[in-house]
């Protein structure tokens, strides 16, 4: 078979790691504001790994291509470090806080600009709002096959053939190419960047493509907002913690033991 | 008449539990929105399942059958649905937020060019415009956004124990047998076979004992191990968990995974050990009765939410624990 042309979606979110002290709610302008650094969405980066180990087996192209109002190119570089071919950002004022159909439909417009591809691999959802439609919705706005939930991603005699994740263990299936996958963190993560290739390619000059309505040519109308009328803190999830403490561990295990007899 | 379909979903050929909910929180909609309420049992040879969803009240069942949709085929699924609500055009369409659910519901809405919003935690009828006020988390649990959309139908995947379960009623609900026209063009996604695993149902646990980032060797998870059977005694089911960090690592399987994207639990007891408390996973075990953590980090928001504390390093506490337990 030929080399496959991969794209992989990757979205740039803040880290969801981050500390839930580090997290406010702005109730007025409907916002969450995260004091921590953007990152690749974790899933996300785990489609890039998927995409990198194809390409290590049959070489091939990856394309990423990230949508959002400010992307920031330093975080998407990273994607290029660890062994992206190529970036392309969607980026327009219009792009902020779309549904997930016209998200889909903008995604979809940019691989129909890029044209030749094989696959598409994208986290099972993202970090921030967790929806888990895009892949999905992807594949049916091009009309093409969708697996979600993929724990191993391998190309074999031009078919896919994929590990999804099931209730009771994995299903092997396949499916004709191009496809749209969606990766799940069995994968594996993203593999490591050494912090030197990244600044080296931060400080090389690289002319980024930027796609927004007027380049994918997208009707106005099916750049839909979400829908968003209020935006609330969650309910208190604080309990009153007892501290054990003890000038030894034995001392606090004793305490500890005490405790476990109180459970019911 | 127009109405509200709810999809249908058997655990071991049993109604399962979140569909009974679905039926639950779909009756009051339908009571607020004057619609009646139907359901949808896609599957082959499925009459008994149909049978017992017939005693919960509703207005239809529609027994969707076809040898296409034996087991759970994604794509004929998709299919089947999107031709019985071209048939039936519901208003509202509500699917739980489970394994099926999360695959069939973002495709199905495409296909009828409408808005899902996954994972709701509450929903409301807004009577002027008859559309759904849909509540979801977002940011991991972080704020909850609460959204409307139009379009119709108005379609929604719902979390466990957002609504409560229906019980049984008298009267029996009409089945109406339906065979869509489906055919093998239709599934692009073969299935060659599935590969069972042993996979652990942490919501069986009474006792889930689970390691975080803050677990330094994978061999260390023998402490958890050993602690879990030491409790077993006296505590009925235990089990080991995890945070997503150790099943990036590859060190245990998904299943163990408690959270957000993983098993969401409530335990008579939780013991958090190294885990420093991502709200991700916070909102998967947040429901345990008792809380227990142990971490070296005293600012850590594990325990902000839990009952008993001890700051200090796990290495020297289970050890000890272990050693008392044993006497």
């Amino acid at each position: 078979m030929k080399e496959p042309n991969i794209i992989v979606c990757a979205k740039q979110i803040p880290d969801p790691e981050a500390p839930f002290s580090n997290v406010t709610v702005d109730v007025e302008n409907k916002e969450v504001i995260v004091d921590a650094p953007d990152v690749i969405s974790p899933y996300d980066e785990n489609a890039l790994e998927a995409a990198i180990r194809i390409k290590e087996e049959m070489g091939g192209k990856i394309t990423v291509l990230s949508m959002g109002k400010k992307v920031s190119d330093t975080v998407l570089r990273k994607s290029l470090a660890a062994g992206a071919d190529s970036l392309i950002l969607l980026e327009d004022p219009l792009f902020d806080r779309l549904q997930s159909q016209s998200v889909a439909y903008v995604l979809s417009r940019a691989v129909e600009k890029i044209g030749e591809y094989d696959l598409i691999l994208t986290g099972r959802q993202a970090g921030d709002w967790d929806s888990g439609q895009m892949g999905l919705i992807l594949g049916e706005l091009l009309g093409i096959p969708s697996i979600s939930l993929a724990r191993s991603v391998k190309v074999q005699d031009g078919t896919l053939l994929v590990e999804k994740t099931v209730p009771v263990g994995y299903e092997v299936v396949e499916a004709a190419l191009p496809a749209v996958v969606t990766v799940s963190n069995e994968v594996g993560e993203l593999r490591y960047v050494a912090r030197t290739k990244m600044l080296g390619l931060l400080r090389r000059p690289m002319v980024i493509p930027k796609w927004g309505t007027k380049e994918l040519s997208l009707e106005a109308e099916k750049l839909k907002a979400v829908g968003l009328m209020e935006l609330s803190p969650p309910a208190d999830m604080r309990r009153d913690c007892v501290f054990i403490e003890g000038p030894t561990a034995e001392d606090m295990a004793d305490k500890l033991f005490s405790v476990f007899k109180e459970l019911q | 008449m127009s109405e509200i379909l709810l999809l249908v979903e058997s655990k071991e050929g049993l109604l399962d539990n979140q569909t009974l909910e679905l039926i639950g929180g779909g009756s009051n909609l339908g009571k607020d929105l004057g619609l009646d309420v139907s359901a949808v049992v896609v599957g082959h040879e499925t009459s008994s399942l149909a049978e017992s969803v017939a005693s919960y009240g509703l207005k239809k069942i529609y027994r969707l059958e076809h040898p296409l949709l034996q087991g759970f085929q994604p794509d004929a699924w998709v299919g089947a649905l999107e031709w019985l609500c071209k048939q039936i055009t519901p208003k509202v369409l509500l699917i739980s937020h489970s394994f099926i659910g999360k695959e069939v519901a973002p495709r199905l809405a495409s296909r009828l060019n409408v808005e899902l919003t996954t994972d709701c935690v509450s929903l409301k009828a807004d009577p002027g415009d008859g559309l759904l006020v849909r509540s979801k988390p977002i940011y991991g649990g972080n704020a909850i956004a609460i959204l409307k959309v139009e379009g119709t139908p108005q379609i929604v995947t719902v979390r466990k124990n957002a609504f409560q379960p229906m019980e049984p009623v008298a009267t029996k609900s009409e089945i109406v047998e339906m065979v869509p026209s489906l055919d093998e063009s239709i599934i692009r996604v073969k299935s060659l076979k599935t590969v069972e695993e042993e996979v652990v149902e942490l919501d069986k646990a009474n006792v889930v004992i689970a390691g975080g980032r803050g677990i330094a060797e994978q061999e260390d998870f023998e402490m958890l191990v050993a602690l879990g059977k030491a409790m077993s005694k006296a505590h009925g089911n235990v089990m080991i968990g995890c945070s997503r960090p150790v099943v990036d690592k590859c060190w245990m399987s998904s299943d163990h995974q408690v959270g957000l994207t993983g098993s969401m639990i409530a335990p008579d007891a939780y013991i958090a050990i190294g885990i420093s408390g991502a709200i991700q996973h916070l909102v998967g075990m947040i429901r345990s009765k008792k809380i227990i953590s142990i971490n070296t980090d005293a600012g850590c928001n594990m325990f902000k939410v839990s009952d008993y504390g001890v700051v200090a390093d796990y290495k020297d506490i289970l050890p000890a624990l272990l050693k008392k337990m044993e006497e």
